[in-house]
């Protein structure tokens, strides 16, 4: 059968996919292992049993100074203002993007406004966002927020913008206002497709989470990464990154999850 | 009841409609036939309010019609006329919830009661009585085009306009609709305008079948000429059944030739 044409199954997915993630583990293991016969004290590719007490340290044992579980700490902040900054973004997407995709003049008027906030890259606002917020969490919350709502907001506009203007002429000839419309047909169309964006927009996130963090925190999982990167200790980073990655796609499997059982009109024309 | 006097439909310098005067009576059954780009869905989406004609007048009982869709006007499109995102039960709902709930657009209590009995009524009459919690994407092209039918049923235009209603459904399930829009056109008194490819179908079903086309061709600058009514040809046979009247096979009634 031609590759084009190939359905995989199940259970075999889960195996194919688990293949290049096992040999990229393998890999590794083999050249640490390489390394560490060299030289005993290597740091930069620390085995295994390196990274388990390492990381033991910081997940099981309080902070002698701050009397804190370093790696739940850590955790628990970067959650915090990765949530703050999702759930705010997406509130203010939803409002704004709802109003400007569905009401002509509305759209010409902040149009061109959310155009030109978007093409600024958020990084370089970073600068001015902590000279007005201090080096608090308003400012990497807002970094996060500025870094995504641009870009959630357009796409959402966008969408509602290109529904079927039979959608609209329909609504209208049942009698809708221009609030009954919002209300009834363009926000629950909306909300799929906010989500979808929402999950397009974790990546960025995390980017703008990370770096806010790298520059000026004192605690959190970007910020951790960071301070022992002096230290080379590639057995706190190598963990680390992998908490990142299984956090972000938990995220993402839940935002999934969500849209399917909330919305599963939208989900039906996919099976 | 519906007049269209001296009607232009111009976009741009590209003239669409041109001299379109018509009188369309309480309880006839218009079929818009013609060829492809002569302006067919331009006359209906002017009759809806959707768009708005360059020159001339239209009035619904002698009042001009307002400019823009409302509920005096049911319409059915070829497709995506059912909103996607309620169940068959919720999309003939939306009417009623519009006009009883100017703030939440949704009823509660009695008046919910009383309003998913008249929108059960509606669904059985269009035979869905059975899949009342379907989404669109769940039904056949021809149950999304009932439900929608019923859905604009609900709000009792003063006119149903179909654009090309069935043009997407298989012959077996067209023949149905075709028996079910007729009925519905005898039981609840509608007047309809609809607009199709299918010439069987503008004659089969019409009491009054009106042809669009280009009087004039100029070669040179086609779209400098727009297209107007080159035929209309009232059905005596099923307008028998209404009145006694003689009407015979006219060519533009209203001497535009």
């Amino acid at each position: 059968m031609r590759w084009v044409n190939r359905r995989i199954s199940r259970g075999n997915a889960l195996l194919l996919g688990a293949v290049p993630l096992a040999l990229l583990a393998l890999a590794y293991l083999v050249v640490a292992a390489a390394r560490h016969a060299e030289n005993p004290a290597d740091k930069i590719l620390p085995l295994p049993g390196a990274m388990a007490s390492a990381m033991a340290a910081l997940v099981f044992e309080a902070d002698p100074l701050s009397g804190q579980y370093l790696f739940w700490a850590d955790t628990l902040a970067s959650l915090t203002r990765l949530g703050m900054g999702l759930g705010i973004a997406t509130l203010s997407a939803l409002l704004v993007g709802l109003v400007l995709g569905a009401l002509p003049p509305v759209r010409t008027m902040f149009g061109p406004t959310v155009t030109a906030i978007a093409v600024i890259p958020p990084i370089a606002l970073l600068p001015i966002l902590f000279i007005t917020f201090g080096l608090g969490e308003t400012a990497k919350v807002a970094l996060i927020v500025v870094g995504i709502a641009p870009f959630m907001i357009r796409d959402l506009a966008g969408h509602i913008a290109a529904a079927p203007r039979e959608q609209l002429v329909k609504a209208l000839t049942l009698g809708a206002s221009s609030w009954q419309f919002l209300l009834r047909v363009a926000l629950p169309q909306a909300m799929p497709r906010l989500i979808a964006g929402l999950r397009l927009s974790l990546g960025p996130a995390w980017v703008f989470l990370i770096s806010a963090e790298a520059i000026a925190a004192d605690v959190g999982l970007g910020y951790r990464i960071f301070l022992v990167r002096r230290y080379l200790a590639m057995d706190v980073i190598l963990p680390y990154v992998a908490w990142i990655a299984l956090l972000a796609v938990a995220i993402d499997f839940l935002l999934a999850r969500t849209s399917r059982s909330l919305f599963g009109w939208a989900h039906k024309a996919e099976h | 009841m519906l007049s269209l006097a001296n009607v232009w439909v111009e976009y741009g310098d590209k003239v669409v409609l041109e001299r379109v005067s018509l009188d369309i009576a309480e309880g006839s059954f218009v079929s818009i036939i013609g060829p492809s780009g002569a302006g067919k869905s331009s006359l209906l989406r002017v009759i809806l309010g959707q768009d708005r004609p360059s020159r001339g007048t239209i009035t619904l009982d002698g009042a001009p019609l307002p400019a823009e869709c409302g509920p005096d006007r049911g319409v059915v499109f070829q497709r995506y006329s059912v909103f996607p995102h309620l169940t068959v039960l919720g999309n003939t709902l939306l009417g009623l919830e519009f006009a009883g709930a100017p703030l939440a657009a949704r009823l509660f209590g009695t008046a919910r009661r009383e309003a998913r009995a008249q929108a059960e009524a509606m669904l059985a009459a269009v035979g869905l009585a059975d899949s009342l919690n379907l989404y669109p994407s769940e039904m056949s092209g021809g149950m999304q085009q009932r439900l929608a039918i019923a859905q604009a049923l609900i709000k009792r235009p003063r006119i149903l306009l179909l654009d090309e209603p069935f043009g997407a459904l298989d012959p077996g399930i067209r023949t149905d609709m075709h028996a079910l829009i007729t009925r519905l056109w005898r039981e609840f008194g509608l007047t309809i305008v609809m607009v199709t490819h299918d010439i069987k179908e503008a004659f089969g079903l019409g009491t009054r079948v009106l042809t669009l086309d280009k009087r004039r061709h100029y070669p040179h600058a086609p779209h400098r000429y727009g297209a107007g009514v080159i035929y209309d040809i009232a059905l005596t046979r099923k307008m028998a059944a209404e009145s006694g009247e003689d009407a015979g096979i006219t060519i533009d009634t209203i001497g535009n030739n």
